[in-house]
């Protein structure tokens, strides 16, 4: 393998080039607005895949912080008169806020107890957010201003199809950095080995919470891109079944891995999209492409194919 | 110098005694062995020592200061490293990341710092790498050095622990059975790297099991039964203890040893 | 008092079901350390096929006995199909696939069956039970009594009978129950039908309380994982409990706080319970051998 495949800067040279000529191919604004759902989820995911790919702790709760930075641009311009961008920056601070509050006792659990427990958490969430009806809207959820920056509004799914794309890669470029810095390589030992780690000096609760923090802040942002581009939230966003839906992404696309992050967003947003012509069996498909696709790539589909690459390229 | 200290330590699980009343010390530059047959509580002691085990009573002391019941990471700051019986390599990491995650308490570690990736983490990330080769050289696996550890062979994952264990630059050095599975040739450099590193005045604990490198290499042993210390001595001293034989073989055993 | 009766029927009938999800749970993952989210599938599979096969003119106690077996084929094709194939792949891999699983059943049960809501007619009738002046539906000593039977039958299979004395080797230690010869394939095969088999009876007892869908199963799935997660992973005493304490946990809290919030006790007791105790009520604390 030459030894610029997968370099950090090939990578973000690849994303950014990708961002930039994919709208050349589009032939209507709803492909905009697929592909900014995509740059979104993506931004999401790779996130979480921070949290679960390289410090191997599960969260089955990060929709809740989604659902904090979603509403958070939504309640703030609506009922506080806040601007949309503070409201996001007060999101994500909440975010980062109640990760480490909570972080901390939760983090000491380990494996399927850690599952459960973020699990409650954005159940929780979710809850308060269906249930508070006179800031949330309730169960039908409720609109979101447009994002205005000095007086320029953002509108229409291009100038959101930019901004989510130019987001995307600097996330892209914040996790790629992480990996091989004394804290990406504490998350790594700590999650292959957790006594080793603590043994060579790792402060293992601290280093789990920066990134579950990490990944709430990440989670939270994406909700807040979302809530200002669809103009409308609703809890679903909040909910158990989007939090599986962003760890299924950073698994299926593979674990540890950015690009495969963003691969896994693109594979689970677009393939609804696609499957809706065979109507009623959409659910069916997708279930069954989720199935195989892991019996046959277990480890995800961006490692997998990159071994197969590398055994190609050898040959 | 004594540099650890550990007095009338003592532990039991669910009701049983796997540890009751063992003390031992070891000085800067010296090798103590600690020797018994299975279950005799030496990797229960090291657990204890290193802070992954809560002691039910005694005391611990590293250069003169109580460190009982300390957690892990911080014992490592004050100087105390570890290796495994069962590897505990970072599977998914190569055996540079291996040893540069040892020198983790040598490192500034700044979360900003590293998220932007500033200057000064790429310039201490180049030291880091250079130190951790170096180690590497120093236990022969610095061609390996970017292999996955999880692909090593044995004998490399034992060596590859002690050159992380050694990459914090502890003054104790706790060894849990470095040449076990290793074959002669192997055993023998381990024989060599343990005296290199005692020779920098490293105290160096040893459980180990191969009791001609015991004898060979050890300045001090501890011989252990069943969570009881049995005897303290030379190399010399406990090989002429009748008891530690037949701690290990038994009474039947030790009379038929003693005939041949 | 007549509330409070009330309130502890209705929690006990709820979490009667959640039990019984979360013993399921149980089953699969000692035998396979797989967490099945699919589990909650076979709730619904049982609730629905029922409905629809008795709708064809079958009798109900038939229409029941054809639900289970469908439910049972459903869990072991799943397991054939889709988690033998994955066999020794990460615990994170394996649950996304019985994720997958979940969404294609659900998937197919909408064009099998329908969107709509669904009831199957009460066993013995609709008059209720005046009990300590609670009104109690009939009903609901179907579904404890049912509850009751199945963990009786259970536990008479693991601790009297070999194959059960097999399961139970399995889940205590896989490589040692297959060296002493125990076809742990088989066992695991038996775990996935046996706890389908507990879903879908579940399923059938309380769709004339609840109402049944094609997608029931997520938040049954939820309160099964919570139940079994609160009482202690692997541990089927443990689920019982959990199922009955979180069912319990709902009732008094709609009834005495909030209705609204009925979700949220369960939910802050359980994080409450695991700060705790990070092994669940009855799970056993492990000592880390290194």
């Amino acid at each position: 393998m030459p030894a610029w495949f997968g370099h950090r800067s090939v990578t973000l040279i690849v994303l950014a080039a990708i961002v930039v000529v994919l709208p050349l191919l589009f032939p209507s604004s709803y492909y905009f607005r697929v592909a900014s759902l995509v740059w979104v989820s993506a931004f999401a995911a790779i996130g979480l895949n921070i949290l679960m790919g390289q410090a191997g702790q599960v969260s089955l709760g990060h929709a809740g912080f989604f659902g904090i930075g979603a509403y958070a641009v939504a309640i703030g311009p609506a009922h506080l008169g806040l601007p949309s961008w503070g409201a996001l920056l007060i999101g994500a601070v909440i975010s980062a806020a109640s990760a480490w509050l909570v972080g901390r006792p939760i983090l000491r659990l380990k494996g399927h107890y850690l599952a459960i427990a973020t699990l409650g958490l954005g159940v929780l969430v979710a809850l308060v957010i269906t249930t508070e009806s006179r800031w949330t809207g309730g169960p039908d959820g409720m609109s979101v201003a447009k994002l205005s920056l000095f007086g320029w509004r953002a509108s229409g799914s291009s100038t959101w199809y930019w901004i989510s794309g130019g987001v995307l890669v600097v996330g892209t470029w914040i996790a790629l950095n992480l990996g091989e810095t004394p804290t990406g390589r504490a998350l790594r030992a700590l999650h292959d080995s957790e006594v080793a780690a603590r043994v060579a000096g790792i402060d293992v609760a601290r280093f789990k919470l920066q990134a579950f923090v990490i990944a709430a802040v990440y989670a939270s942002l994406a909700g807040s891109m979302l809530a200002m581009m669809n103009g409308f939230i609703n809890p679903d966003q909040a909910g158990f079944l989007h939090s599986v839906e962003l760890v299924t992404m950073v698994v299926l696309g593979g674990l540890g891995s950015v690009v495969g992050s963003i691969v896994g967003a693109a594979v689970l947003i677009t393939l609804p999209q696609v499957l809706t012509v065979f109507q009623e069996y959409e659910h069916v498909l997708l279930g069954l492409i989720i199935i195989v696709s892991m019996i046959f790539m277990r480890d995800g589909i961006v490692p997998t194919a990159s071994r197969w690459l590398a055994r190609r390229v050898r040959v | 110098m004594t540099i650890l200290a550990a007095s009338n330590i003592g532990i039991s699980f669910g009701g049983i005694k796997a540890i009751d009343g063992v003390s031992f010390a070891v000085d800067a530059g010296q090798i103590l062995s600690i020797i018994g047959p299975n279950g005799a509580g030496k990797t229960t002691l090291f657990n204890v020592v290193s802070g992954l085990y809560e002691a039910d009573q005694g005391r611990v002391e590293l250069v003169g200061e109580d460190v009982t019941s300390l957690a892990p990471d911080m014992l490592a700051a004050r100087g105390l490293s570890r290796t495994f019986q069962n590897l505990q390599i970072f599977q998914r990491m190569t055996a540079a990341e291996n040893v540069m995650v040892g020198r983790h308490l040598r490192e500034t570690c700044n979360l900003f710092a590293d998220l932007f990736r500033l200057p000064s983490v790429t310039r201490q990330n180049r030291a880091t790498r250079e130190a951790a080769l170096a180690l590497l050289d120093g236990v022969g696996l610095r061609g390996s050095a970017d292999q996955l550890a999880g692909s090593l062979p044995y004998g490399a994952c034992k060596r590859l622990e002690i050159a992380r264990a050694l990459a914090a630059e502890p003054r104790v050095l706790l060894l849990d059975e470095p040449a076990a599975g290793c074959n002669a040739v192997e055993t023998e450099e381990i024989d060599e790297l343990v005296r290199r590193v005692a020779a920098k005045g490293i105290a160096v604990v040893l459980v180990e099991h191969d009791m001609k490198l015991v004898m060979k290499i050890s300045d001090r042993i501890l011989v252990l039964e069943r969570g009881r210390p049995l005897t303290e001595g030379t190399p010399r001293e406990v090989r002429d203890n009748p008891a530690v034989l037949e701690a290990y073989l038994g009474k039947h055993g030790a009379g038929e040893a003693a005939r041949a | 008092m007549a509330e409070f009766f009330q309130f502890l029927m209705s929690g006990l009938t709820v979490g009667a079901v959640y039990a019984l999800v979360a013993l399921g749970f149980t089953l699969v993952y000692n035998a396979s350390d797989v967490v099945n989210f699919a589990q909650g599938e076979f709730v619904m599979l049982g609730g629905m096929v029922t409905v629809f096969v008795a709708a064809a003119g079958v009798p109900l106690p038939l229409a029941a006995l054809i639900a289970v077996v469908a439910a049972v084929a459903v869990g072991l094709l799943l397991y054939w199909l889709a988690i033998e194939p994955a066999r020794g792949a990460s615990a994170v891999t394996l649950i996304i696939i019985t994720i997958g699983a979940s969404i294609l059943l659900r998937g197919a049960a909408q064009i099998l069956f329908d969107k709509q809501f669904h009831k199957l007619p009460s066993f013995s009738g609709d008059t209720p039970v005046n009990l300590f002046g609670a009104a109690v539906q009939p009903q609901s000593f179907w579904v404890l009594g049912g509850t009751a039977v199945i963990v009786l039958l259970l536990y008479a299979f693991l601790e009297r009978t070999v194959l059960g004395k097999a399961v139970l080797a399995t889940a205590a230690n896989r490589l040692a129950a297959r060296l002493v010869g125990i076809n742990t394939a088989t066992v695991m095969a038996l775990a996935f039908g046996g706890s389908a088999a507990i879903g879908a009876i579940a399923g059938i007892l309380i769709t004339p309380i609840t109402l049944t869908s094609y997608d029931v199963g997520t938040l049954l799935a939820l309160k099964g994982f919570a139940a079994a997660m609160l009482g202690g992973m692997g541990n089927p005493l443990g689920a019982m409990a959990g199922g009955l304490l979180l069912g319990l946990l709902e009732a008094f809290g709609a009834g005495y706080i909030s209705s609204t919030y009925k979700d949220a006790f369960a939910f802050i007791v359980i994080l409450v319970v695991l700060f705790a105790m990070p092994q669940g009520l009855f799970g056993r604390r492990v000592v880390e051998r290194v």
